[in-house]
């Protein structure tokens, strides 16, 4: 029984234990959101491990990144420059995000709705740039899911996915930023607090997050 | 209402996105400067693991939550580090036998991209 009482005097316990809320504390939007979130990771890893796993079966040679994602800078060719673009205009949306946030929260509702309008639009021109970066690796490269002209067929098809797949989330999260942005400005959340800002904050940092294992494990690697 | 949310001095975030930004050019520079093998691979995956602890623990607020949920949602993606360990065995062995049986080069070499 000693031990069962030092169990019972921990945090983590208890609340594990607790008839009524394990997440105390926790807004009931946010606990959802982490279990979407915990969700979306099992899925992004799943598509990160089958590209782990066709790029060391293959026998064939995989295109080399640097070389395929490089452009032309003042007449140089620069490797993975719009890559590295796009990944300092994630980090600064995440940075913006975060500032909304902290603003919400001090109830300063036109500063965080302005900085949240800031983190759609930078998202948005992430979704450009990789609109072009689709088009350039199509149309002048001939990349397809298929195969291409530089050695292993997965190539295309690993690529289309994964990034794809996370165009389509930070696209969705610009969507949502508006929306909420709109709602925020309007004042619609001045009763109820805002912890839909950080709710809507921590979709969008973890999509940030994902970029950060695709930059490094397929554009690095 | 009163908010239940997380409040924190905007100096933690600053400074956090100063330090991603450093941690972005240094994974940048480990390939323009074409660091290759092991220092290549350490490098990169401390850097990756750098960025993701720090977007975790401070602007997702990690650190300040209370630990059954840093458990609930941390703990899971274990199994994950499982499975691509196991894939990662099952790869070697896949790719072994492509090169004994079928005759495949070990060391090809890519094509460079068409250029235009």
């Amino acid at each position: 029984m000693a031990e069962a009482t030092g169990l019972r005097n921990l945090q983590i316990v208890n609340d594990w234990a607790d008839d009524v809320a394990v997440f105390r504390g926790v807004p009931w939007g946010k606990a959802m959101m982490w279990i979407f979130l915990l969700s979306d990771t099992f899925i992004f890893t799943c598509f990160l491990t089958s590209y782990m796993t066709v790029r060391m079966t293959t026998a064939e040679p995989w295109p080399n990144p640097s070389e395929v994602f490089a452009l032309e800078a003042f007449g140089v060719p620069v490797p993975l420059l719009l890559i590295a673009i796009m990944t300092f205009i994630l980090i600064t949306s995440s940075g913006t995000m975060a500032m909304a946030v902290n603003m919400g929260y001090r109830r300063k509702r036109g500063p965080a709705a302005l900085l949240m309008v800031v983190t759609a639009v930078l998202g948005a021109s992430f979704v450009g740039m990789q609109a072009f970066e689709w088009t350039k690796l199509i149309v002048d490269e001939g990349v397809r899911p298929w195969g291409n002209p530089m050695g292993a067929a997965q190539f295309g098809s690993c690529f289309f996915m994964i990034t794809g797949f996370h165009g389509l989330h930070v696209s969705a999260g610009v969507v949502y930023l508006a929306i909420v942005a709109y709602r925020v400005w309007r004042g619609r959340y001045e009763k109820k607090g805002y912890d839909i800002i950080e709710i809507t904050g921590l979709y969008w940092h973890f999509v940030d997050l994902v970029w950060v294992f695709i930059f490094a494990f397929f554009y690095l690697w | 209402m009163a908010d239940t949310g997380q409040q924190h001095p905007i100096s933690v975030y600053f400074w956090i996105w100063a330090l991603l930004f450093v941690f972005s050019a240094a994974s940048y520079m480990v390939d323009y400067l074409a660091f290759q093998g092991y220092l290549r691979w350490t490098l990169i995956i401390i850097f990756m693991m750098l960025k993701a602890g720090f977007i975790v623990a401070i602007f997702m607020h990690m650190r300040w939550e209370r630990v059954a949920l840093i458990t609930a949602v941390l703990v899971p993606p274990g199994a994950l580090l499982v499975l691509v360990g196991l894939m990662a065995m099952e790869s070697d062995y896949t790719w072994l036998t492509r090169v004994v049986f079928f005759g495949a080069d070990p060391a090809p070499v890519p094509l460079p991209p068409p250029s235009h």
